[in-house]
């Protein structure tokens, strides 16, 4: 029953994909909202799947990557509903609904998530994911906005204005979704990394163990937090905040899926709840 | 009746003789009162802007009515003109005159291609006219038509899209670069005619507040006064730059009055706040060495020439697009001119059966002793619905849509049919 709705969830991002590049093509609000309706469709059908899933083992689906990556796209999505709602920068869909797309089908692709240890099926651990995945999820959204943000100050500092000058807000909108989503994805973040020590403490006997995925969320995190300090201090804004969002986006990214590789690590998806 | 369309451009008369001819329009009065004394003229419009001037007109007899109207236009010249007016002028008739009050109106024929001022220009035109009773029916309809028309140019095309102006230019980059306006400052170093215009557009994009920086402190003072700002010397320059967003500056310096250097201090204690500079003067008085530096945008002259050269290529596109809105619009105007052909038509055969039934019932109703008013009644209805009831598909063969030429002659056969037009008896003998 799940799969059908991810799938039918999946369906909906690809379609409001292929609308939203019909936006950004033809400019008519009407097929943006035609979008935001299909995602909103894809995000419940989601969220149902989700539900089920969670009703089914008894504890929210955070085990195994196939898992995290289908959560993964929930969060950009909900992430990206939220902004849309409080702030909208149009375009953005372009490229949140296929990235939602992409992480939901990698999700699908995968083999089922394994058992989880006993030990890891707490609310607690269900709270750490989702805040460290919501905070990943908000990153996303100011890592495509910083990408919107180089193309658009490059048109206007090299004066040659294509396809894109038009069809892309201003800076400052563009500068302002950076503000809002690295402010709210580092709380998120904050949160992820407290709840997880202090689980790690209560099953574990430790905060912190240097695990290459804890030492990579640091750097991450002392990015981030670098940041928001410059951007208050000295007004880093505009070029380098977007160019430091989507330096700090790849590190989270090598982090959630580099992690993998190292062997020692405990937050291995395909090992994971085995306990070092 | 045929509508013809009188005129002469900027494409085809130098300013001399334009603006000679242009003095129709402040007082159209004596005009319209010329052009209703003519006989052959029925209805006509008259628009002149710094770059047109154009009469409209419907007459049943275009070959009496062209030769008048011209005259009336080359009359407006002085002697010597006379020629080089007649050269000028050029005629349209029918659907080359009804497309062409199109593109005049959607700003196809302007010469800043898609203006919108020409609309409104034309509406105030008409409205003139309408007050002159000079229009009719015809124009009527043509003229609301042509405004439905622009406005369906406007919108499906970006025929009015992007700025080809320098002010319009500078509003559209600062919007990029800032999003609303309406919390930002502008500040005018130096005073120059174009620098006024862009100030003054930015004051009606809605930037609240304006600091004019001039070297004579009385000229700032008078310009500040004007635009609502304050006025400050050029030494506090630096210090003004902390508060503004969108700089103009057009002095006479004869170099440069603002470095890259200078701008890093002012960037660094604006933590950073995007400044948009706009360099108008010629020599330059702003490092272009500033473009470097982050938030900070530099535009002179030639960027922005660039700009509005771009975008106008971009109309010139869009143009084709509304050439193709035009040219249907036309066909449907001149359809629905087909249609209005057979009314005379209609109306006569309706007044015909009328008059039939009326003698009729004159006739009829004293044979028929005392009647109570509602057996009367009744009667009367009988008569003029079998009249009518018989008419009804004479009536709906001649607003079918048929070919032009056809239509003709169906009209031409159905008014000898029914004897519409007894003076022409002879000739059915």
């Amino acid at each position: 029953m799940e799969y059908w709705l991810f799938i039918l969830a999946l369906v909906s991002y690809g379609v409001a994909t292929c609308i939203w590049l019909g936006f950004v093509w033809f400019q008519r609000d009407f097929l943006h909202r035609c979008a935001v309706w299909t995602v909103t469709l894809g995000w419940c059908s989601h969220t149902a799947g989700l539900i089920w899933q969670t009703v089914a083992q008894g504890f929210l689906p955070v085990g195994g990557l196939a898992a995290a990556l289908s959560l993964y796209s929930w969060t950009v999505t909900t992430a990206f509903l939220i902004l849309n709602w409080r702030y909208p920068v149009k375009v953005l869909g372009a490229m949140a609904s296929p990235l939602a797309a992409l992480l939901l089908s990698g999700s699908l692709i995968l083999p089922r998530p394994p058992e989880l240890a006993p030990i890891l099926q707490s609310s607690w651990l269900s709270f750490h994911v989702a805040a460290a995945l919501l905070g990943n999820a908000t990153f996303a959204l100011a890592f495509l906005g910083g990408i919107l943000y180089l193309i658009q100050e490059r048109q206007l500092k090299g004066k040659r204005f294509g396809f894109f000058y038009k069809r892309l807000p201003s800076l400052e909108t563009l500068d302002a979704l950076n503000y809002y989503c690295i402010n709210i994805g580092f709380v998120l973040l904050t949160l992820g990394i407290i709840s997880g020590s202090l689980y790690a403490q209560y099953t574990l006997g430790t905060f912190w163990q240097w695990d290459p995925k804890e030492t990579m969320t640091l750097i991450a995190w002392l990015l981030y937090a670098g940041l928001l300090h410059e951007r208050l201090i000295k007004g880093w804004r505009g070029r380098r905040a977007a160019l430091l969002a989507i330096a700090g986006f790849v590190v989270l990214m090598v982090t959630f899926i580099g992690a993998d590789f190292w062997h020692r690590s405990y937050h291995r998806f395909d090992t994971f709840g085995r306990l070092p | 009746m045929t509508l013809v369309l009188i005129g002469l451009n900027h494409k085809t008369a130098p300013v001399a003789l334009r603006e000679k001819l242009a003095a129709l329009a402040p007082d159209p009065a004596a005009a319209y009162q010329y052009l209703r004394s003519l006989a052959s003229v029925q209805e006509a419009l008259l628009y002149a802007t710094c770059n047109r001037v154009e009469i409209i007109f419907a007459t049943p007899e275009p070959e009496a009515a062209i030769p008048q109207v011209r005259d009336f236009l080359v009359s407006q010249g002085e002697a010597g003109d006379a020629a080089a007016i007649q050269q000028a002028l050029y005629v349209h008739q029918e659907a080359a005159a009804i497309s062409h009050l199109f593109q005049v109106a959607c700003g196809l024929d302007s010469m800043v291609m898609g203006e919108p001022q020409i609309l409104g220009q034309v509406k105030a035109a008409y409205r003139q006219g309408t007050e002159q009773q000079a229009t009719g029916p015809l124009l009527n309809r043509l003229l609301h038509k042509t405004f439905s028309v622009a406005k369906k140019v406007r919108s499906e095309t970006g025929i009015g899209g992007m700025a080809v102006s320098i002010s319009y230019a500078a509003v559209e980059l600062a919007r990029k670069i800032f999003g609303s306006l309406a919390d930002k400052t502008g500040l005018l170093i130096g005073a120059g005619e174009m620098a006024e215009l862009a100030v003054e557009h930015l004051k009606r994009q809605g930037v609240p507040r304006l600091i004019v920086a001039n070297r004579t402190l009385e000229r700032g003072l008078e310009l500040a006064h004007r635009f609502g700002g304050r006025a400050v010397s050029l030494g506090e320059l630096p210090e003004q730059l902390l508060h503004a967003d969108i700089v103009i500056s057009s002095t006479g310096a004869p170099e440069i009055i603002l470095t890259k250097d200078q701008l890093k201090v002012v960037m660094r204690r604006r933590k950073q706040r995007p400044l948009f500079l706009i360099d108008i003067a010629v020599p330059r008085d702003l490092d272009p060495a500033i473009n470097d530096l982050d938030n900070v945008y530099l535009y002179n002259i030639d960027d922005l020439q660039g700009v509005i050269q771009a975008n106008l290529n971009h109309r010139q596109e869009e143009a084709v697009k509304a050439q193709r809105i035009i040219e249907v619009e036309t066909q449907k105007f001149l359809q629905w001119r087909e249609t209005q052909a057979v009314t005379p038509t209609i109306i006569a055969l309706v007044a015909k059966a009328r008059q039939i039934y009326q003698a009729e019932l004159k006739k009829t109703l004293p044979q028929l002793g005392s009647l109570t008013p509602e057996q009367q009644k009744a009667l009367e209805v009988l008569a003029e619905s079998i009249a009518l009831k018989l008419l009804h598909d004479p009536f709906l063969y001649l607003k079918r849509h048929h070919h032009p030429k056809r239509r003709s002659q169906d009209i031409d056969l159905t008014r000898r049919l029914f004897n519409l037009d007894p003076d022409r008896n002879e000739d059915l003998l």
